[in-house]
């Protein structure tokens, strides 16, 4: 309770604040001493210390895992916020304002974590969409951001039409008439039309949310049209909080009847690999690159679906951890640079030693090597499905995908250190210390994880 | 004593890892040179001394030196645990020699970002050294990539035109393997015993080893871990990454895999596959002899017909390792035996050759045979040391490679007689192409390109003076070599149903 209220009053306070900062570079300070209280209002309530105490019917459950996962979303909005609070400057004059829709997203994140009732999943959900509809067209003179914003607004709009259409037939289909997906649970002993119509309408709009194939098509225009620090925070928090809520909705409401719609899911995964691997290879952008293999990464966390067990839960959060860790830190990097495209990055690696170096860490560990987060991420994800022990032809697939998303991100690395920059290329990258220091710890995180997951899985079992 | 604080598997890994990192932040060039001899040969030292601190006595099974475990992720099973055997020994101490040669003998002027360069090499090994030392499958796989990282860059960093490609080959290849090995582990460890009490289940070596898996369980997984190896050694048809890759890259790279990187695919193949998987083995193991064989065959006709020198050693390299490989597969004890003392005697008969064509690339700036002839008259001493490496690759005896090819070609008849013959061919194949390479470019009327081979420098000649040694030594008195490696045969067979 403690993480969507604060978030909610500290969004109200970046808004009015908007009207009172006289400078433009004021909001940022106040962003991230406004995370830092919300992530802490957050651990209070995980050791047991809840400020307020809000009778939600049942409605709100904190469990472990959302805090747990809570804790993990604000830690890397917290390096984001480092990482790129100056960066919003340069999307336009309305700074304290993207950082209010931000908090507002996160409030989002936080029901999302927590909800026990189809209601609240579907509160959740538009509390997190529709800042993100905004954000996405924040550039105003930009005309690919706003097609970008028209084009997510009208899809996102249209998923939520359906969800909201399965949540009433879910409602009406269980026998003991519940929004309460512990209830859904009890009542839907057997496949009815009703449910099994409902179910897959609301797998369809959580397919959406996530960016899972075939339901993937708006995510490359709207990551690529968007400012590239909003892209940084939609492809990574907003989508894991999306996934949060995927999981714990299939987990709980439909965790009896899993082996009826396991197969679904197969199918969206096994897509989602190949659609997002495939067409990361042919791109040229690294920005519009890092969308699709954004897809993939999607396709990996659709794994702890699949698995739906307690190596899954784990994998689901490490996974978490090592994605928005790595994505936000190699986003930091592709902000600075002035061009976007893979020669943007030829020779960086003699103009800018560390900048190169910790870019080198985050494509590691989005591929999945050894000693990053990534790997241990991956490993857990695979661990679940094999532990599953259905459809294990879906585990090779995936990992000939791996492979396949080891020629992109590589294809960054050969341009960083093996090619000769073209003249005037990166020359005018201006960087101050601390951005490179919040980078090195970035990297260190990343290092640090893929060495002792436990850092983050223990707390499941604090 | 050392032991006591440190073991030394341990030291084996931390040594070369640390100095590594140490070795990225030397700024002058010299400098790091010196500390990377100083940190390899303390690395060897390491090696040397552990070899008299055996604890045959009170551990008479197979993992007999002083083993660590420490905790790890303890939540899955897995720990840190290292441990020696007699073929992880003679690996290790193939590792902990061939690094100081390389030093030796490579010339880091030319490469201008000397301390990243080393700081790499040492990274390498210390990935190659806990490959052979891990006694946890997830530690070993943690090894395996990284092993593979360092080299990536190396190779991609300094090289031929072509480099970027071929590296990039070669990783694509071997990464995707790793991948396919990683769900073999994690399908074994789903059905592995555990061993304490905090997870259900252990990454632990004996744990895999009492992994009681159904023959058409083990007939597929065999294949996720089989293709990693394959890959890796690399075993015909998946080498085509191997002679580009050999060709482009830098010496000390290439050195580095050929002689030891690739032994990591045939010593997991008789740490990792033969003992958790003899069903399957028992089910595949003629055809993958046959495949082995033909890639003998195979590969020893192209090298017949190799006019570039790197690309040569490539070949009769990929040749080698499929002799070993079928060795491997038969199952029986001579082949055994032959097989993990040969991967020590092919690991330094192929340094040394590198060694030799690197001199006479730096040299004479030439690499193709039909434009070099009578370096010997130029070069005497190369030359005596180059037939020496030569005899010794086509296994005269009184050369270290006669026994172990022996013991492999017996076991190969005991296993069937038309793949012996078939082997044997194949060994006679080899004795063409070396003499006619060191024929073609040693002797013959000498030319222009000739007369600018001068003088070894010192580090050459110590190089090639200690492998020279090694060979004869290991040709005459192969005896304790053969002891180490009784231990891990016996071990590996006694998890082997016998046919």
């Amino acid at each position: 309770m403690n993480a969507i209220i604060l978030s909610a009053l500290w969004g109200v306070v970046m808004m009015f604040g908007g009207v009172f900062f006289k400078k433009s570079t004021t909001p940022k300070y106040w962003a991230i001493a406004g995370i830092i209280i919300v992530l802490a209002g957050n651990l209070l309530e995980f050791f047991g210390y809840p400020f307020f105490n809000v009778d939600t019917k049942g409605m709100l459950h904190f469990d472990t895992f959302g805090l747990v996962f809570n804790s993990v979303a604000f830690i890397c909005t917290l390096i984001f916020f480092l990482l790129n609070g100056k960066d919003f400057e340069k999307i336009g004059m309305h700074v304290s304002e993207y950082f209010c829709l931000l908090f507002f997203v996160l409030c989002g994140l936080s029901i999302l974590s927590s909800f026990n009732s189809l209601l609240l999943l579907f509160l959740g959900i538009e509390i997190l969409s529709i800042p993100l509809y905004i954000l996405t067209g924040s550039e105003k003179r930009n005309l690919k951001g706003n097609e970008a914003s028209l084009k997510y607004f009208l899809m996102g709009a249209f998923s939520t039409g359906l969800m909201l259409m399965g949540i009433a037939l879910i409602y009406g289909g269980n026998s003991l008439g519940s929004f309460y997906i512990d209830a859904i649970n009890l009542g839907t002993g057997h496949l009815s039309v009703m449910i099994g119509v409902g179910l897959v309408l609301i797998l369809v709009a959580m397919a959406f949310k996530v960016s899972a194939a075939p339901f993937h098509f708006w995510a490359p225009d709207v990551y690529d049209g968007a400012p590239a620090v909003i892209t940084s925070f939609m492809m990574t928090i907003a989508k894991v909080a999306a996934f949060v809520a995927f999981f714990r909705l299939f987990a709980t409401a439909f965790g009896s009847m899993h082996s009826q719609w396991q197969t679904l899911i197969v199918i969206i995964t096994a897509a989602t690999l190949l659609i997002g691997n495939v067409t990361a290879v042919f791109q040229i952008s690294v920005k519009r690159m890092l969308a699709y293999s954004s897809i993939s990464h999607a396709g990996f966390m659709m794994f702890t679906l699949f698995a739906l067990n307690d190596t899954a839960k784990e994998g689901l959060l490490i996974y978490t951890a090592a994605y928005c860790l790595a994505t936000i830190g190699i986003f930091a990097v592709i902000i600075k640079m002035a061009d976007y495209s893979i020669e943007g990055f030829n020779g960086l690696g003699r103009r800018q030693p560390l900048l190169a170096f910790t870019s080198v860490i985050f494509l590691l560990s989005l591929t999945g090597i050894p000693l990053t987060a990534g790997f241990t991420a991956k490993f857990y994800v695979l661990m679940a499905a094999v532990k599953d022990g259905h459809q294990l032809w879906l585990v090779i697939f995936a990992v000939i995908c791996a492979a396949i998303s080891a020629i992109y991100y590589f294809r960054v690395i050969q341009a960083i250190y093996f090619k000769e920059p073209a003249a005037g290329i990166n020359e005018n990258i201006q960087v101050t210390p601390f951005f490179e220091w919040m980078l090195t710890i970035t990297a260190g995180l990343i290092i640090l994880l893929g060495i002792l997951p436990g850092l983050v899985i223990d707390w499941l079992y604090y | 004593m050392l032991g006591t604080y440190f073991t030394f598997p341990e030291l084996l890994i931390w040594i070369p890892f640390v100095t590594g990192l140490i070795a990225f932040f030397i700024s002058s060039s010299k400098g790091v040179k010196t500390f990377a001899i100083i940190s390899s040969l303390a690395t060897l030292a390491v090696s040397i001394i552990s070899l008299f601190y055996t604890d045959v006595a009170h551990h008479p099974e197979y993992f007999y030196y002083n083993n660590v475990s420490y905790v790890w992720m303890p939540y899955i099973g897995s720990s840190f645990s290292v441990g020696l055997d007699g073929m992880g020994y003679l690996l290790t101490f193939l590792t902990s020699l061939a690094f100081p040669l390389i030093f030796f003998v490579t010339d880091n002027s030319e490469r201008n970002h000397s301390s990243s360069f080393i700081g790499l090499l040492l990274l390498a090994q210390a990935g190659m050294m806990g490959v052979f030392v891990a006694t946890d499958a997830l530690l070993f796989y943690f090894f395996w990539e990284l092993a593979l990282i360092p080299v990536y860059f190396l190779s991609s960093k300094w090289g031929g035109e072509k480099r970027i490609q071929a590296t990039f080959k070669f990783f694509v290849y071997t990464f995707f393997g790793s991948l396919l090995m990683l769900i073999g582990i994690l399908y074994v460890y789903m059905h592995s015993p555990s061993v304490s009490s905090d997870s259900a289940h252990s990454f632990y070596i004996n744990s895999f080893y009492n992994t009681l898996l159904s023959p058409t369980q083990q007939q597929w997984v065999f294949w996720l871990f089989f293709v990693a190896f394959a890959v890796k050694v690399p075993l015909f048809p998946l080498h085509t990454w191997q002679p580009s890759l050999y060709e482009q890259s830098n010496y000390p790279s290439t050195i580095s895999m050929s002689s030891v990187m690739v032994k990591m695919g045939l010593f997991g193949m008789i740490r990792w596959l033969l003992p958790i998987f003899p069903a399957a083995v028992a089910k595949y193991d003629h055809f993958i002899v046959i495949l082995s064989v033909f890639g003998l065959l195979y590969a020893s006709c192209i090298a017949l017909y190799q006019n570039d020198l790197k690309r040569f050693v490539a070949w009769t390299s990929i040749a080698h390792l499929g002799l070993i490989a079928a060795a491997i597969f038969t199952t029986n004890n001579l082949g055994l035996q032959g097989a993990i003392l040969e991967m020590l005697n092919h690991g330094i008969n192929i340094l040394a050759l590198w060694i030799v064509v690197d001199i006479i690339e730096k040299k004479t700036g030439i690499r193709k045979m039909s434009e070099l002839s009578g370096l010997a008259g130029k070069a005497p001493a190369l030359a005596i040391f180059l037939l020496v490496i030569a005899l010794a690759n086509i296994a005269l005896p009184l050369t270290d490679s006669f026994i172990s090819e022996f013991l492999m070609l017996n076991g190969i008849f005991d296993f069937n007689k038309w793949y012996g013959f078939f082997a044997t061919i194949g060994v006679i194949l080899s004795a063409i192409y070396m003499l006619s390479m060191v024929q073609k470019t040693f002797f013959g009327k000498m030319n222009d390109i000739a007369e600018r081979a001068g003088r070894l420098s010192a580090g050459q000649y110590v190089a090639l003076i200690v492998l020279v040694a090694g060979i004869l030594f290991l040709g005459i008195y192969p005896e304790p070599v053969i002891h180490l490696t009784q231990s891990t045969v016996t071990n590996i067979l006694g998890r082997i149903p016998i046919k």
